[in-house]
């Protein structure tokens, strides 16, 4: 349509999107032989998961002490308090959780994956391993993009719990709703699916966000500064393409 | 070996934290109604209610405002067709008069349910087991409305639908 450069622009966008679900096939197909070696698999758990427990936890405290405030301010005007366990756990368990998760684990977790593989590859270790016939897709990449997708559902489960006890800090102790009622007006209108939406969206967004940020790390341009573009692109894209797949997951859920 | 271990431990906290999040989720959350911690201290009543609307377990119990224990437990019984409300109140209010008046009243508008109790003027007192008599239900809102609306157009109801007729053949035009 428009020809002065656009069409270019258009190609490699299409071809990137491309790139990237060959590549996934590729993982997927490699991660049922991953899983025969559950060392490799552990250490890539504990180094996307066990290791981004301290900041997830942070975040959810300090989340749900601001949505404990917020929801409280806006829910009084309508002397409706105690719909505020509610309000937390809903919006907990439904956006806040699996998105802010997926953006710290982005920020925290794939920015380090990102590096390490485009690390190997600029200092020839990838190379190396396909001349000793090791393949580097089932050895490096297939073990850490299952890790994230392990971890990333777990983080955020961690996070909603903390979180709720973060509303509750905020709402019951500090502006005096009752403790009962928070919890009995939550437990009637949070259901199992609301619990299950959340956990679906945080698997898929451990599938996005692992495989940019090992796409981007196994593709990586093998200098210093190549290495340095990629980790960026990991944390833009894998922020894009969260906030992107939340919406297309919650119309899907409604 | 060593760093391995610690690694091993940190993975196996890890998930097993991020699992007891997930139970706790599921568990807690809706409303299986299991209890948090131990059971609090206090003495059991309990009330009929014709129709409790939406209470629900954990709601406040209250006397002249300030809450004096919470609800326990909701069964329905199928002898008389009522709902059974377990109350818990709190040790230190055990000078509640045996012929008191449970009523069950909604916070502000469209807020939760809750039991407010009215003293009566026994000496007696309730006690563990007691069973408050007279009661009144919960005033369901739908219904009122109904019987709101029922005596209005028995009152005006013509002219509410001549207006409703006029309105239609303007909106054709």
């Amino acid at each position: 349509m428009n020809h002065s450069g656009g069409d270019g622009f258009i190609l490699e966008g299409v071809r990137r999107l491309g790139a990237v679900t060959i590549f996934l096939v590729r993982l997927l197909l490699e991660c049922v032989p991953a899983l025969g070696r559950p060392r490799l698999l552990v250490h890539q758990i504990y180094n996307a998961g066990a290791r981004s427990l301290i900041i997830i936890m942070l975040s959810g405290l300090f989340v749900g002490m601001v949505l404990g405030l917020q929801a409280f301010n806006l829910l009084q005007r309508f002397g409706s308090e105690e719909a505020l366990g509610t309000a937390a756990a809903l919006g907990l368990l439904k956006e806040l959780s699996p998105v802010i998760t997926a953006l710290l684990f982005a920020g925290r977790a794939g920015t380090a994956l990102t590096s390490e593989i485009g690390l190997m590859r600029a200092t020839d270790q990838l190379t190396a391993m396909e001349v000793m016939a090791v393949d580097p897709l089932r050895h490096v990449a297939a073990p850490r993009f299952l890790g994230g997708v392990v971890a990333m559902p777990l983080l955020a489960v961690i996070f909603s719990v903390i979180g709720l006890y973060g509303a509750q800090l905020v709402g019951v102790q500090l502006m005096g709703v009752d403790q009962g009622v928070f919890w009995s007006q939550m437990q009637g209108s949070v259901g199992l699916h609301d619990v299950t939406e959340g956990v679906v969206k945080s698997l898929v967004f451990g599938v996005a966000c692992s495989l940019i940020a090992v796409h981007e790390g196994y593709h990586a341009e093998p200098t210093a500064e190549g290495v340095g573009l990629a980790t960026t692109r990991t944390v833009v894209a894998s922020s894009v393409i969260t906030l992107l797949l939340d919406y297309v997951l919650t119309a899907a859920f409604l | 070996m060593r760093a391995n271990r610690t690694l091993e431990i940190g993975t196996g906290l890890f998930v097993l934290l991020g699992f007891a999040a997930l139970l706790f989720l599921t568990t807690q959350l809706p409303a299986s109604g299991v209890k948090f911690g131990a059971p609090r201290a206090g003495y059991h009543v309990s009330a009929e209610f014709d129709n409790i609307g939406d209470l629900k377990v954990g709601a406040p119990v209250t006397m002249a405002g300030v809450r004096v224990g919470e609800v326990e437990g909701i069964r329905f019984d199928s002898k008389d067709y009522k709902a059974v409300v377990g109350l818990r109140v709190d040790p230190q209010y055990n000078q509640i008069p045996e012929d008191s008046y449970a009523s069950i009243q909604t916070q502000g508008l469209l807020g939760g349910k809750y039991i407010g109790i009215s003293p009566g003027g026994l000496d007696s007192y309730l006690k563990d087991g007691s069973r408050i008599e007279q009661t009144q239900s919960a005033i369901v809102l739908e219904s009122l409305i109904n019987k709101f609306f029922a005596s209005y157009s028995s009152k005006g109801g013509g002219e509410g639908q001549g207006a409703d007729n006029h309105s239609r053949a303007e909106s054709r035009k």
